[in-house]
């Protein structure tokens, strides 16, 4: 049996110990996203099924969040880039083969799709709001006519916004742990059990609130699903996949993983919203605050973690 | 043409003269570098094996660092020689990200750097500046399309092999062995 004792790897001073090309704000990036991919798709699914009396804060005050998340999403992408001046670039190429290129696209849809959005329930949130021209005005009672034509494409848009951020990893095969057609469901629907702790934490509504914890319920037991799905997926797979993920089986992840992501981020908060559903009064800040902070870390640990799995060295 | 190298594991006494070489020749910054020599210990005492390469991006037919490359900085010229434009290049990192090999890095610049197989050299028919100064001659370069070539050869006459093949990028760096 041949077996490999020893691999100096590469010592480039100022290359090896960051090829870890991605820091922090990749992360953010991600959850943003995500988060404001979940909200939009309940805003233009409730106004699709003809729910709005009854869901006030899912179509009408949260998506009031989405443009300052998308907004912010792009800013942190921007910080990412090395060559920040070329930027434009970014803008003036369509590669479709490229997720770094279609997701900066896709949000440059989305993005006004949310601010049209907005601008339609605008009057009511701040009943002084003044459009100084007339275009405005007429635009803004032709779509509040029209919310569901809006509410489609938003709603298309939305989910493609989700799966694009797990996508943006999954096209890396060279990174094994990211090399899974899982990701883009899992953040997907990570991203909308997000944006559902989101309007919770808004809902003043008893009622509303019974509604999304049930979906909160039923989207954390897929993400359940589908993150066992991607471990097992991995360690089905060649050497580099299981060493992948050996990172959460007692690596260098296995505490921040299964204690934040999946106890605190996913089975606590499904436990509270389970006592919540008997009739307990569970302060809904305590959950959404959960699930958010869970959704956040789990990004930072697959992005970290991806960057540790390697083919060589 | 398709431009390949073939590196002879065997001659290769890990001097790294290639890595200065492309230093000097590129104009890499300090601390910075297109190509590294690894060292590999196979098997157990006393049965051991050292196995010294040299190693640089494998200019891959598949390349996944062209794919996904959001402007088209990243890019395959005449030959299979991939690429990077500076200008086009935004820094994002995807590419680096990419590469099963980690041959890109980021230049203090801010673009993205990598090995260009000397395509300066090459256009005007010389060697790259790693293989023409390699002080055991182990390495070879030349255009696989032509079976006369010093590459085809070496790849004909000696058994070889690929790094990472389940990567699936079909590399153009061959290690003869
Ligand atoms: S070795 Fe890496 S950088 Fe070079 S062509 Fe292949 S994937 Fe691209
Ligand atoms: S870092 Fe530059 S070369 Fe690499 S994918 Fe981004 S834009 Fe393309």
């Amino acid at each position: 049996m041949k077996e490999e004792l020893f691999i100096s790897g590469r010592e480039i001073p100022n290359i090896d110990p960051y090829l870890h090309i991605w820091h922090w704000q990749i992360p953010i990036y991600l959850f943003l996203g995500g988060l404001a991919a979940g909200i939009l798709f309940f805003a233009g699914l409730y106004t699709i099924l003809g729910k709005e009396k009854e869901m006030q804060a899912t179509v009408k005050w949260a998506p009031f969040i989405v443009p300052f998340a998308l907004v912010l999403g792009l800013f942190m992408l921007f910080l990412d880039l090395k060559h920040k001046l070329y930027f434009w670039q970014l803008y003036t190429t369509i590669r479709l083969e490229s997720p770094m290129g279609w997701g900066a696209w896709v949000l440059m849809i989305i993005t006004p799709i949310s601010l049209v959005w907005c601008a339609s329930y605008i009057r009511e949130v701040f009943p002084k709001w003044d459009w100084k021209f007339e275009f405005l005005r007429k635009f803004e009672l032709w779509v509040i006519d029209n919310r569901k034509i809006v509410a489609w494409p938003m709603v298309i848009y939305a989910v493609i916004l989700g799966i694009y951020t797990g996508i943006l990893l999954s096209a890396f095969n060279a990174r094994p742990l990211w090399n899974t057609a899982i990701l883009g469901p899992l953040f997907l629907v990570s991203g909308m059990s997000t944006g559902v702790a989101t309007i919770m934490w808004i809902s003043k509504s008893h009622e509303e609130r019974k509604i999304l914890g049930r979906i909160d319920l039923l989207l954390i037991a897929i993400e359940l699903f589908f993150i066992t799905h991607m471990i097992m997926g991995a360690l089905a797979g060649s050497q580099v996949m299981i060493q992948a993920a050996q990172l959460f089986l007692g690596g260098e992840f296995t505490v921040s993983f299964w204690a934040f992501v999946i106890v605190l981020g996913l089975i606590f908060p499904a436990i509270l919203e389970i006592l919540e559903l008997y009739g307990y009064k569970i302060p809904i800040a305590i959950t959404s605050f959960l699930i958010l902070l869970g959704g956040l870390i789990f990004r930072f640990i697959m992005v970290e973690a991806g960057q540790l799995t390697r083919y060589l060295y | 043409m398709r431009y390949a190298m073939a590196i002879d594991t065997r001659k290769c006494v890990g001097c790294s003269d290639c890595v200065v070489a492309c230093q000097t020749e590129n104009n890499v910054p300090i601390g910075y570098c297109r190509d590294w020599v690894t060292e590999t210990v196979d098997g157990s005492y006393p049965n051991v094996e050292i196995e010294l390469r040299s190693e640089r991006c494998n200019h891959c037919d598949n390349s996944p660092c062209v794919r996904c490359c959001p402007t088209g900085a990243s890019h395959i010229v005449e030959g299979g020689v991939v690429l990077v434009t500076p200008h086009k290049c935004i820094g994002c990192g995807a590419c680096i990200e990419s590469c099963p090999y980690d041959a890109r890095y980021s230049h203090p610049e801010g673009y993205v750097d990598k090995c260009t197989f000397c395509n300066h050299r090459i256009t005007k028919g010389e060697k790259p500046a790693c293989v023409a100064v390699c002080p055991t001659k182990c390495m070879y370069f030349g255009d696989l399309d032509d079976p006369n070539s010093e590459i085809s050869n070496a790849l004909k006459n000696r058994k070889h092999k690929v790094l990472a093949p389940e990567a699936g990028t079909n590399p153009h760096i061959f290690y003869l062995v």
